[in-house]
């Protein structure tokens, strides 16, 4: 039985998990939208990010991409609302918002 | 083509290993199952099977190994006894909820304290709610029947559970006993090549085992579970029957002794049946219409049947080889009073508390039993319902 890890969430009826949990397949953490545990999120003020990347290697779940040099929007799949990107940035430009 | 032979359980249990040839077996010795790994090791070093035996350094890691290796896709199985079930205690549930269908050959031994070697239930009683198949023998044949059908029980797709073999400590594990063995040809067709769909020495797939389950997921995870429970049953008559075939010999969920018409039955577990079953051949030759219900799968509980075929009775005995410490009785008297009153039986019932730590039960005493039963039928009223067989008062 392959897993269907895409099914899997706070709505996920007992016919949705796989046999014994098992997770068949390499690579699929990414599939799995762990982002609803949150009950905090951070929110990035673009106009006040001087793009230093600080933010960027502390962040726990790797939800920050950069691409081009540039960080970019927060990946709220995979955040889990842990802050310490707010506590990296010089310059106030993240900030925690209640979900 | 059968051959006869007279070996003890522990040996006939080896033997039936012999045939199946597992790819692993980590063990660690415990009175008194200490036979199996330690015929089963002679087998390894004489060559007769390709199985990795791992002499391991404790209980909690036999049954790991076990685990591991059948999450790895192996063929698994250890042996055990009292103390040492209660060391693989977390294990077991683990190798339950990951649905790895590996095997323990168990001989009941009683567990401490006060510290004593000999038969009861109490050990595999104690893991009767960790998600396991148990099926229990009454005398080396059965345990040797049993072994073989295992693994068609327990790998079959629709199950995928782990299994416990039960035996009764010392009564059958060293007591010696004629009886027929298969041909190793006739096991090795009958139980197959293990083939799982997932596994983790597949290159092609690779595969997280037991990750963890947060409370959004846990309760559906143990509904998933019971899932495989529920198949249960009827794979367990499709193998026996298939089972009946090759040997000539019948299993079901359990063996109704001259219970068709019995008015006063007895409900165990085990080697004490066959002391059971000749008080009854006495008390029918003098009329009395006695019989047993000796049950071979314990969990999951037959429920429904073990009511259906206790239909007819005026007074039953459920005989616990084990304490419950409930105040009303064991485990079993539970099991078999609650299916009573879901079929709304009439039945007055007791629960006896016999043969801890390897008190001999004899047939006077179950002679005894039916006599008690046919007065409680007489007076209406089962009176204390929580008693113990045969205690100096």
């Amino acid at each position: 039985m392959a897993a269907d890890i895409t099914k899997l969430g706070v709505k996920a009826t007992w016919k949705d998990l796989t046999e014994g949990m098992i997770i068949a397949g390499a690579g699929t953490s990414k599939e799995f939208n762990t982002g609803e545990w949150s009950t905090d999120k951070p929110v990035f003020i673009e106009e006040k990010c001087k793009q230093c990347l600080l933010c960027t290697p502390v962040c726990p779940d790797s939800c920050i991409p950069v691409k081009d040099g540039k960080r970019g929007e927060f990946d709220y799949d995979h955040c889990k609302g842990c802050g310490i990107c707010v506590k990296s940035c010089p310059f106030g430009a993240i900030t925690m918002e209640g979900v | 083509m059968a051959k006869r032979d007279r070996l003890s359980g522990n040996e006939a249990i080896a033997i039936a290993l012999r045939q199946i040839n597992p790819d692993v077996f980590p063990a660690f010795p415990i009175t008194p199952s200490t036979e199996i790994p330690q015929y089963f090791a002679s087998f390894v070093a004489n060559g007769q099977v390709d199985t990795e035996f791992i002499p391991v350094e404790s209980e909690h890691s036999s049954m790991s190994a076990a685990i591991g290796a059948s999450a790895a896709g192996a063929r698994s199985l250890t042996a055990t006894s009292s103390c040492g079930l209660a060391y693989m205690w977390e294990e077991l549930y683990i190798a339950a909820s990951n649905r790895l269908p590996l095997a323990l050959a168990l001989v009941n031994r009683a567990l401490s304290g006060p510290i004593n070697i000999n038969c009861d239930h109490s050990d595999s009683m104690g893991a009767r709610d960790a998600g396991w198949i148990q099926v229990y023998a009454e005398n080396n044949q059965e345990a040797y029947d049993n072994m073989v059908q295992a693994y068609r029980i327990a790998e079959h797709k629709d199950v995928r559970l782990p299994i416990m073999i039960c035996q009764d400590g010392f009564i059958t594990s060293h007591a010696v006993e004629n009886m027929e063995l298969l041909e190793d040809e006739e096991v090795k067709n009958f139980v197959g090549e293990y083939e799982p769909e997932n596994y983790l020495l597949n290159p092609g797939c690779p595969m997280a085992v037991g990750p963890y389950s947060i409370t959004d997921y846990y309760m559906e995870a143990k509904r998933n579970q019971a899932e495989g429970m529920k198949h249960v049953e009827k794979i367990v008559l499709e193998v026996a029957e298939e089972f009946a075939k090759l040997s000539g010999r019948e299993y079901g969920l359990f063996e109704a002794y001259r219970l068709e018409d019995a008015e006063y039955a007895v409900v165990m577990i085990g080697s004490a049946a066959g002391t059971t079953k000749d008080a009854i051949d006495k008390l029918r030759e003098q009329g009395e219409k006695v019989g047993l219900l000796k049950i071979r799968l314990y969990r999951p509980f037959p429920a429904e049947t073990i009511a259906q075929a206790l239909k007819g009775v005026k007074a039953v005995a459920v005989m616990d080889r084990a304490e419950g410490y409930t105040n009303h009785g064991g485990p079993l008297g539970a099991d078999v009073m609650a299916a009573l009153y879901r079929a709304r039986s009439q039945a007055l019932a007791v629960n006896y508390i016999y043969g801890l730590g390897g008190r001999d039960v004899r047939v006077e005493d179950m002679e005894g039993i039916f006599a008690t039963l046919k007065q409680i039928a007489a007076d209406g009223d089962a009176g204390e319902t929580y008693r113990y067989l045969g205690i100096r008062e």
